[in-house]
């Protein structure tokens, strides 16, 4: 059963049942569906939902009785100034949409179509966690304007996965480590991706020892990669994480990680003071 | 951001047409700048027309060089064979600038077009003769690691930030642009940008309105003895401290043509035909030019936070020519 099928019955299931529309929306916010909507659900009585939506409700009346301050970007219902008509595909779905002349790609992504994926960062061109790929190529959602996104096909995060089949650069992130906080992911790995087209391609870079010889297929070492990747900002340092889970992909070469959870025993023995524990010095556990 | 009229142009006349006639309009490509400063509201206009649908993207052999579209994506031009292969010197140059993500995005006639990164420039709160004529120069007595050593004013000390057109500078490249009058004019590269004197707020030599269609490379013999290199703070993903665009042709032991052209140390990419002089009919070595090197900045004028460029530059001309000599063109 595919998550939306599954999404379905469950929402189906709640159809005339205890849950309030505001509920119901608040949980849509929340980002709650299927399963984890459901264990939230069994770990929260009626009362304590109740009183969630009311608060949030609430906050959002409060909001919306303020003047809206000049330049606001978003107020709870955007009046449209310079309203301009875009059609796109996100994901293969098309989408019609009418936004403000000012809208970035990456406030229709997270503001209007609610992929929240895509992820703002500096909102300014100089970190790369807001990357898409558009028409197959990465670019900046941040610094391209919605409105002239007609007929474009964009590819996010959320686009790369196939069901519950992870596209393999995913995959890799996990197995290598290729992250922290998380919060350059989604750019990092659709970055990655948007790489490994350009490799196959023969596109050159900066690190390239002679521009004038032109392979297909470029096998990418880790200086490439490096080179190539310079535009995802990681603050928290994932980068060999990263580099391996690009190598490892890009390669097709399988390779170890460098990391393991550490075992019920070893977890035993650092609770216990008095225990006998070796811990190496790199090493926390 | 300031709120605009955003139109998709159809036709170049018609788009220099549609500028021509707000002078608070602005051509939008790649907006990788624009929307950028757009966003700092150092940019406000009250129009957008957008050029990037326009088809003026072709790469082209012509009779005597190439000709490369206005409107092609500067990841497209880098990775072009006849590029690589015929002016590797200027894909070098667009591969050392941004990120993939950003030049997948930008257009060369935009890249022509970019602003400034001057932190004076970029700060509403700040006097800025570029941004706000008659406002002063923050820079000229503050923070000022990153701007001009050659060819200031009082006025401004601020740089052009870019790398592609310093390996146009040293290409003897035409800028092909359609006028408002609706008829093509061509500009030597070398006439394009401007130096600040007292109109610091003029970055270049196009009229409002007037649109970049083509940039012309000339053939030469450059192509096995070019190099570009970037000096900057990081590896990668930064914009220069000091830049060389090198490029020689040899006969036998010694320089027939040389070009040398600093970025980042000027308001315009600075082409010395000082150190081109040094250089032609001299044998190719370190000694040569090193001799160079000193007259390329033998009239910088150092600011009180950039003197490091002078001697960086000197050497960024040595190492730059001594690669392009190696025949190792990356």
């Amino acid at each position: 059963m595919d998550d939306n099928q599954e999404q379905q019955d469950f929402d189906s299931a709640e159809d005339g049942s205890q849950l309030s529309a505001d509920e119901e929306r608040l949980l849509d916010e929340l980002g709650l569906f299927g399963v984890t909507r459901r264990e939230f659900l069994g770990q929260s009585t009626a009362a304590v939902l109740g009183t969630f939506a009311f608060q949030l409700l609430a906050r959002e009346e409060a909001l919306a009785a303020l003047p809206t301050a000049p330049g606001a970007a978003m107020a709870p219902t955007p009046r449209l100034e310079n309203a301009v008509r875009v059609l796109l595909k996100i994901n293969g779905a098309p989408q019609r949409l009418e936004v403000d002349s000012r809208m970035a790609l990456l406030d229709l992504l997270r503001e209007r179509v609610g992929l929240t994926g895509t992820k703002k960062g500096c909102d300014q061109g100089q970190c790369g966690a807001c990357t898409v790929m558009v028409d197959g190529r990465r670019v900046l959602s941040c610094l391209t304007l919605a409105a002239s996104c007609e007929g474009k096909d964009v590819t996010t995060i959320e686009g790369l996965a196939k069901g519950d089949q992870l596209h393999p650069m995913q995959a890799a992130f996990i197995k290598h480590d290729g992250f922290q906080c998380g919060y350059c992911t989604p750019g990092q790995i659709c970055s990655a991706v948007a790489l490994l087209q350009e490799a196959r391609n023969g596109e050159a870079s900066h690190v390239t020892a002679d521009v004038r010889a032109r392979n297909r297929n470029i096998n990418l070492t880790e200086e490439e990669i490096k080179e190539r990747m310079s535009g995802n900002i990681c603050r928290c340092g994932a980068y060999p994480g990263i580099v391996a889970a690009i190598k490892e992909v890009q390669s097709g070469t399988r390779t170890a990680q460098t990391w393991e959870f550490a075992s019920d025993e070893r977890i035993a023995l650092a609770m216990n003071p008095d225990g006998k524990v070796e811990v190496r010095a790199n090493e926390i556990v | 951001m300031k709120s605009f009229k955003y139109s998709v142009a159809k036709e170049a006349t018609g788009a220099v047409r549609a500028v021509s006639a707000n002078p608070a309009a602005k051509f939008l490509a790649g907006g990788t700048n624009l929307v950028d400063l757009m966003k700092e509201y150092v940019e406000r206009p009250s129009e957008v027309v957008d050029v990037s649908r326009l088809n003026l993207a072709q790469i082209r052999e012509t009779s005597n060089g190439i000709s490369i579209g206005a409107l092609a994506k500067n990841s497209d031009t880098a990775n072009h064979p006849l590029v690589r292969q015929n002016y590797p010197l200027l894909s070098m140059a667009i591969l050392a600038g941004a990120s993939a993500q950003l030049r997948n995005m930008a257009t060369n006639g935009g890249n022509l077009m970019q602003r400034t990164r001057c932190q004076y420039f970029y700060d509403t709160a700040m006097p800025c003769n570029k941004r706000e004529p008659g406002s002063g120069c923050g820079a000229l007595e503050g923070l000022n690691r990153i701007h001009a050593i050659l060819g200031y004013s009082e006025n401004c000390v601020a740089t052009y930030p870019g790398d592609m057109a310093n390996a146009l500078y040293a290409l003897d490249a035409i800028i092909r642009v359609r006028g408002t009058n609706g008829q093509d004019r061509t500009i030597a590269v070398q006439d394009f940008h401007r130096l600040p004197g007292d109109m610091p707020q003029k970055d270049n030599n196009l009229a409002h309105g007037e649109l970049i269609v083509a940039i012309e490379i000339p053939r030469n013999n450059f192509a096995a003895k070019s190099y570009y290199l970037k000096v900057r703070d990081r590896a990668s993903y930064a914009f220069a401290l000091v830049s060389v665009a090198a490029a020689l042709e040899t006969r036998g032991d010694a320089i027939e043509r040389a070009r040398v052209v600093l970025g980042s140390v000027a308001h315009k990419p600075w082409r010395s035909t000082e150190a081109e002089r040094v250089l032609v009919g001299k044998p190719a070595t370190v000694a040569t030019f090193e001799a160079a090197a000193e007259a390329a900045l033998k009239d910088a004028k150092p600011l009180e936070h950039n003197g490091y460029k002078v001697e960086l530059g000197k050497r960024s001309i040595v190492l730059a020519l001594q690669r392009a000599m190696s025949g190792e063109v990356a």
